[in-house]
């Protein structure tokens, strides 16, 4: 079995009397999607946030590639190759969606100390930008504003955002949210090709895509992760059932 | 063309046109009016880029204004009375250039813009924009009570500096001299707005986190800022100074804050021409509403309500819009 790229050891994280994060462990293999889900109010975005560096642990560590990142902040984890999409978008909204991702280019590249050069108009940032635009189906809305984008097409914006950095993870948060039975769809398509650049922990509701694209499903409740395995485990796992699918069934 | 660029250009072309005419006919004080404009419209390019690009709400940007006329004071009073800073380790005497004298002044608020930037931008918003007011209050009560350069009284200092080729004493040529660092001055600030920098200071003003995500730190990108707007509006200082033959305290005092601020609200906060416009409507009033009431502040601040309240984009985006995101 090969390493894992991303490793959570034993996090556990409170706000007062609540347990948000409970000896969570989980990991990322190369070349794999692992979906996180588990009903609301379980403590996934707490556990994106610890993975990402914007909130620290109580107790546990992050490790990235053999590294213990637990001490880092968010700008030090992004650029050891962790890109994250936010379930709320987190966009620049007065500039073009273009320059949203040449933002994320130049983040990639490092050189962000120039004063003098249109930034516009380098080559190879747009490249990348307008290669990641395309690739989640946004190029021609390269020039809009990116207030002026829907919630599902910033959605879109998010991964495009993150696809222009080629990380070495990806963390999506609910990417699929506010997209729509077709959009869904094809970026359920997308994100399955996406896993041979680089593995993704994915935290969705949106059950159909997670069973269709998931190598491995951790189900968190309550701050506990209660199951770990493939997507006929986690189905056939009374715990589950009982805690989460089992609601979804009844509905 | 766009609205926005005809009238920075009419804007630009007003501020060159009035002191030649003025010139031509012979109404000096015209002229040094133009220049008062062009000198305070430099130190409102310089807040603009802190305030407009970076969101930084600066209250303490007559630190850097004080500083830029204090490091001509300084060196042009040692230079008049013939008697060095400093002799050891090392013999520095002062100066009556204008080109050093805006080195000095520019690298002298830049540093103190480091420091100031450095401690103040671990905070934000309401805490800011404190910790720069209290900071310019320190500047102020420290410039009155420094005896060794007027203290109180201020300083002042009998010929205007020389710079090579030039008759500075000659208000069409001073003009010019201001006219053209303010050309240069937003020329740069415009290509700054534009580069990779000014992409990355404009998004951490729009979203930290985004920038935060894309693996660039917010707060060396602010603090750079930060130094680059305190450089721009010492040089200002240094200027105004030259344009007074006279520095005192006030140039520290808040209120010189303040109204560098206002210059930028009038004309439209982040608008390349917006202190220019500000300032230029600054004066204007002060000139015409001054002449009929001591009390012609009231009617600045009556019209600073009306742009807050119904002209969001300052004068600027009242006639051009509002502001298209470029690329």
């Amino acid at each position: 079995m090969t390493d894992p790229i991303l490793e959570i050891r034993n996090i556990s994280k409170s706000f007062g009397a609540l347990k948000a994060s409970n000896n969570v462990s989980l990991d990322l293999r190369p070349g794999e999607i692992h979906a996180l889900i588990g009903p609301n109010g379980a403590g996934k975005s707490t556990l994106i946030k610890q993975i990402d560096g914007s909130l620290v642990p109580d107790a546990g560590s992050v490790w990235f590639e053999g590294r213990d990142m637990t001490a880092l902040g968010v700008v030090a984890r992004a650029q050891a190759g962790l890109a994250r999409t936010f379930q709320i978008s987190s966009l620049a909204m007065d500039m073009t969606v273009l320059q949203n991702v040449v933002l994320g280019a130049l983040g990639r590249r490092g050189d962000v100390f120039r004063f003098f050069r249109d930034v516009m108009k380098d080559e190879e940032l747009l490249g990348i930008g307008h290669h990641a635009l395309k690739q989640v189906g946004l190029e021609e809305f390269a020039r809009f504003r990116t207030a002026e984008l829907s919630h599902g097409q910033r959605r879109q914006l998010e991964v495009a955002v993150a696809l222009t950095r080629t990380p070495k993870v990806f963390l999506m948060d609910e990417p699929m949210a506010g997209l729509g039975a077709e959009g869904s769809r094809r970026l359920t398509g997308f994100l399955d090709t996406l896993r041979q650049e680089a593995p993704i922990l994915l935290v969705e509701h949106d059950m159909d895509a997670v069973f269709a694209l998931a190598d491995r499903i951790t189900v968190l409740v309550y701050g506990e992760v209660i199951a770990t395995g493939s997507a006929a485990e986690i189905r056939s796992d009374p715990l589950v059932r009982t805690a989460y699918l089992g609601e979804e069934d009844a509905a | 063309m766009r609205r926005e660029t005809v009238l920075n250009t009419v804007v630009f072309l007003g501020l060159l046109v009035i002191p030649l005419w003025a010139w031509v006919s012979n109404e000096p004080f015209t002229i040094t009016l133009a220049t008062r404009v062009a000198v305070l419209a430099l130190a409102g390019v310089g807040l603009n880029v802190a305030l407009g690009l970076g969101g930084l709400v600066s209250f303490g940007h007559a630190v850097f204004f004080g500083i830029g006329g204090y490091a001509m004071g300084v060196l042009a009073s040692h230079s008049q009375t013939f008697t060095p800073m400093m002799e050891w380790p090392f013999l520095i005497e002062g100066t009556k250039s204008m080109p050093v004298i805006w080195l000095v002044a520019m690298i002298g608020s830049g540093l103190a813009a480091l420091a100031i930037g450095a401690l103040s931008l671990r905070t934000s918003g309401v805490y800011f924009i404190m910790i720069t007011l209290a900071f310019g209050q320190m500047f102020y009560f420290f410039a009155i009570s420094w005896p060794a350069y007027g203290g109180e009284d201020g300083l002042s200092i009998y010929v205007r500096n020389g710079f090579p080729g030039l008759n500075t004493l000659d208000p069409i040529q001073f003009f010019a001299i201001c006219y053209v660092i303010l050309g240069l001055a937003v020329f740069g600030v415009a290509r700054l707005s534009r580069s990779s920098f000014g992409l990355a200071l404009s998004a951490a003003r729009q979203n930290a986190t985004r920038v935060q995500s894309v693996g660039i730190g917010p707060y060396r990108l602010r603090l750079v800022a930060f130094v680059i707007s305190g450089a721009i509006t010492g040089l200002a200082g240094a200027l105004f100074a030259d344009l007074n033959r006279f520095v005192s305290p006030t140039m520290f005092s808040w209120q010189t804050s303040g109204e560098i601020m206002i210059f930028i609200i009038l004309g439209g906060v982040g608008r390349l021409f917006g202190p220019i416009v500000g300032a230029a409507l600054f004066i204007l009033l002060e000139h015409f509403l001054g002449g009929l009431s001591d009390y012609w502040n009231i009617y600045l601040g009556a019209l600073l309500l009306v742009v807050v309240l119904f002209a969001k984009g300052g004068l600027i985006g009242l006639v051009a819009g509002r502001e298209v995101a470029h690329d």
